[in-house]
């Protein structure tokens, strides 16, 4: 069994990018990134980008991320930036005191190719590239649909765009995460379960890499896990922080998939995790499973790193990079 | 209506009829003192402690004045020595450390502080900023604070066994600082507790928090609580036994799409009423508040209603802020009149 440790990307901007973007840009939300950002701003992701994927390789992380300096709304962001989408007022994000623009789908998702570009930059700075998109579900709640009509369309309809969007990321991505919290903070009903499994499959099919669908703030519904074992994702990750009994539960009763993600580092407490705790995490959740051979298990925070100050973000990192490794 | 409501009264007032007029606390800084701010962090700046206390203590008193110019009932300073609402009162509790800004949207930060230790009282928080207010006004002053819910909530916690427990330890120091601001002369106190819109289920730990806050508070002093932007069916009408006076809610932004939620059962405390919204820099019009305020009407007597904007204006420019309040009195002088004359009908009375 192999340790990786990654991330599940969205980063907090480093002190030196976050004061000259939000001198370059502003503060107010038609200020927020567009997805045509001029030479100036371009450059300044461009250096935080660099900076980010140091901090990942200087901590020993298995995995680097691009970081997402540019998502200004959070998993909103590939909605954010495309053509046929306004965006409207602010809007809370999740049960979280963070907000984003509430992205108004106005016209068919067509391609876009602004994560790939993103990754192209990443890719000649990394030698293993983890790509992190929003899962199909999630952004469909995120989102407000004024085009496709009904919402199994508008969950369809994001399902293909993202497909498409993973489908022209560089040959350098080894894995893509697919951040899926929405599947554990609702209750998927009606057919839902099932057709919100065939988005993130038809994201899984497109993908020319290891695919990993990760959902946090608890855990999925006994029907949904068990369509989501259907699909064509590598792994399934679990949130050990705030559902450990919940998920251990699941993996008993129905098994996972081949290998397993662990968020096991608490990605919105500044209280740091030691190496040692981590792997106690992975050991306890490997205790728990009757059968618990994976060809990979991943070890990551449950949630996005953006909701910590930077030398605490950092932290994490390098207590992520220290645990893990090869392991029988 | 609660019996402590008479005392806010202003002398010679002209009708019989009283709307209490107040507001929710926050109001846009001078850019001076923000320029005064920045030139006291310069290390290479001539600007010392003492010169910045003077450029606190001016602004404090321009905007108190401001308040009283508008014709409020009950004035604040406009909070000019706080720089957010988490922030001011992490920086004097022993237990909280600062680790750097986090994000709230967009490059909006704040800095988010982390408990790392029993959360313990060590200086006084507002009693000088009260003080000072009070030496400078001719009307009563009210001191919103932080909730402890809130200030549990929005932080980080290492030290605690849940946000519950931090919550409730926080809840006593609150407690402690009013017992000093009520013997410095303080007769209004606001708790200001917004994280409950976020996590409404929580609405029994607020309550558990504020039976702590006010254990051992004379009667005389009016407790008020301020909850801004959320769905209030979740937490209506539990808000009924919490141990306050007056209710402070946002209902102007959602244009009263929430009122009906308070009229049933029937709203036993004071009502203060948001009748201006703090997020639109226009200033609403001397009618549009009227009727506004008469939409408060629909769920308390006259007797029970205070009338102030929907939240803090911090973010509005200062010449907006002052105009929504200046017509938020005339307003509610006018209904007052208009109800002396028995020109308007109260629904709440059917």
């Amino acid at each position: 069994m192999t340790v990786v440790s990654t991330t599940l990307g969205l980063f907090p901007l480093p002190d030196d990018a976050r004061e000259r973007l939000a001198d370059l840009k502003g503060h107010q939300k038609e200020d927020l990134v567009s997805g045509d950002e001029p030479p100036d701003i371009e450059a300044a992701y461009d250096e935080a980008r660099d900076d980010l994927l140091t901090r990942q390789s200087d901590a020993g992380l298995d995995r680097t991320v691009e970081g997402q300096a540019r998502w200004d709304d959070m998993l909103a962001h590939p909605l954010a930036v495309h053509e046929n989408v306004r965006t409207e007022g602010i809007v809370r994000y999740y049960d979280n005191n963070n907000f984003y623009r509430d992205p108004v789908v106005t016209g068919d998702l067509t391609h876009s190719g602004d994560l790939a570009r993103d990754l192209e930059k990443a890719s000649a700075l990394s030698d293993d590239l983890q790509a992190v998109v929003p899962g199909p579900y999630s952004l469909s709640r995120l989102a407000t649909d004024e085009h496709y009509g009904s919402s199994q369309e508008f969950l369809a309809a994001l399902g293909d765009f993202l497909a498409g969007e993973v489908e022209s990321f560089p040959d350098a991505v080894e894995t893509v995460f697919v951040l899926e919290p929405s599947l554990a903070t609702e209750t998927l009903d009606g057919g839902e379960d099932e057709r919100a499994a065939a988005a993130i499959d038809g994201v899984a099919a497109a993908a020319d890499a290891e695919v990993v669908v990760q959902s946090y703030w608890g855990t999925y519904g006994e029907k949904l896990h068990a369509h989501l074992l259907d699909t064509d994702a590598s792994a399934l990750g679990y949130d050990l922080v705030t559902a450990h009994d919940d998920a251990t539960y699941l993996v008993q009763e129905y098994g996972t998939l081949d290998s397993v993600s662990l968020g096991v580092v608490d990605g919105q407490n500044t209280l740091v995790e030691s190496p040692d705790t981590i792997d106690e995490r992975i050991e306890w959740f490997r205790d728990q499973i009757p059968v618990s051979e994976f060809d990979t298990v991943y070890a990551t925070p449950n949630t996005e790193l953006f909701y910590l100050p930077v030398n605490k973000f950092q932290a994490k990192l390098r207590a992520l990079g220290a645990a893990g490794g090869d392991r029988e | 209506m609660s019996e402590n409501r008479e005392q806010f009264r202003p002398p010679g007032h002209e009708n019989d009829h009283f709307l209490l007029t107040t507001v929710v606390g926050s109001y846009p800084k001078p850019s001076w003192l923000n320029r005064a701010r920045d030139l006291h962090a310069d290390p290479e700046s001539e600007f010392d402690d003492e010169d910045w206390r003077e450029a606190q203590d001016d602004a404090s008193r321009l905007i108190t004045n401001e308040h009283e110019r508008a014709g409020l009932d009950v004035v604040v300073d406009g909070e000019m020595r706080r720089n957010e609402m988490v922030e001011f009162f992490a920086d004097r509790i022993d237990g909280y450390e600062f680790n750097g800004p986090v994000k709230v949207w967009g490059h909006n930060y704040f800095d988010k502080p982390s408990v790392t230790g029993e959360v313990e009282y060590d200086e006084s928080w507002l009693v000088s900023e009260y003080e000072f207010t009070a030496s400078v006004a001719d009307r009563p002053v009210k001191v919103p604070i932080t909730g402890p819910y809130t200030l549990a909530s929005w932080s980080f916690n290492e030290a605690y066994d849940g946000e519950e427990a931090l919550a409730y330890d926080l809840a006593d120091l609150v407690n402690e600082e009013i017992e000093k601001l009520v013997a410095a002369g303080a007769r209004y106190i606001q708790i200001d507790e917004p994280a409950l819109a976020t996590t409404p289920d929580d609405h029994a730990i607020v309550g558990e928090c504020l039976e702590r806050i006010v254990s051992g508070i004379p009667d005389d002093v009016r407790i008020g609580l301020h909850v801004c932007y959320g769905d209030y069916s979740r937490i209506y009408p539990e808000l009924l036994d919490f141990p306050v006076h007056e209710l402070d809610l946002e209902l102007a932004n959602g244009d009263y799409d929430q009122l009906d939620v308070l009229k049933q059962p029937e709203f036993t405390k004071d009502l203060a009423l948001g009748v201006v919204d703090a997020h639109v820099a226009e200033v609403e019009s001397v009618e549009q508040i009227e009727r506004n305020i008469r939409k408060g009407l629909e769920v308390v007597p006259p007797e029970q209603l205070t009338v102030s904007p929907d939240c803090g204006v911090k973010l509005l420019p200062r010449e907006v802020a002052y105009g929504k309040m200046e017509n938020l009195v005339t307003a509610a002088r006018n209904v007052e009149a208009e109800l002396d004359a028995g020109e308007i009908d109260v629904p709440a009375r059917d």
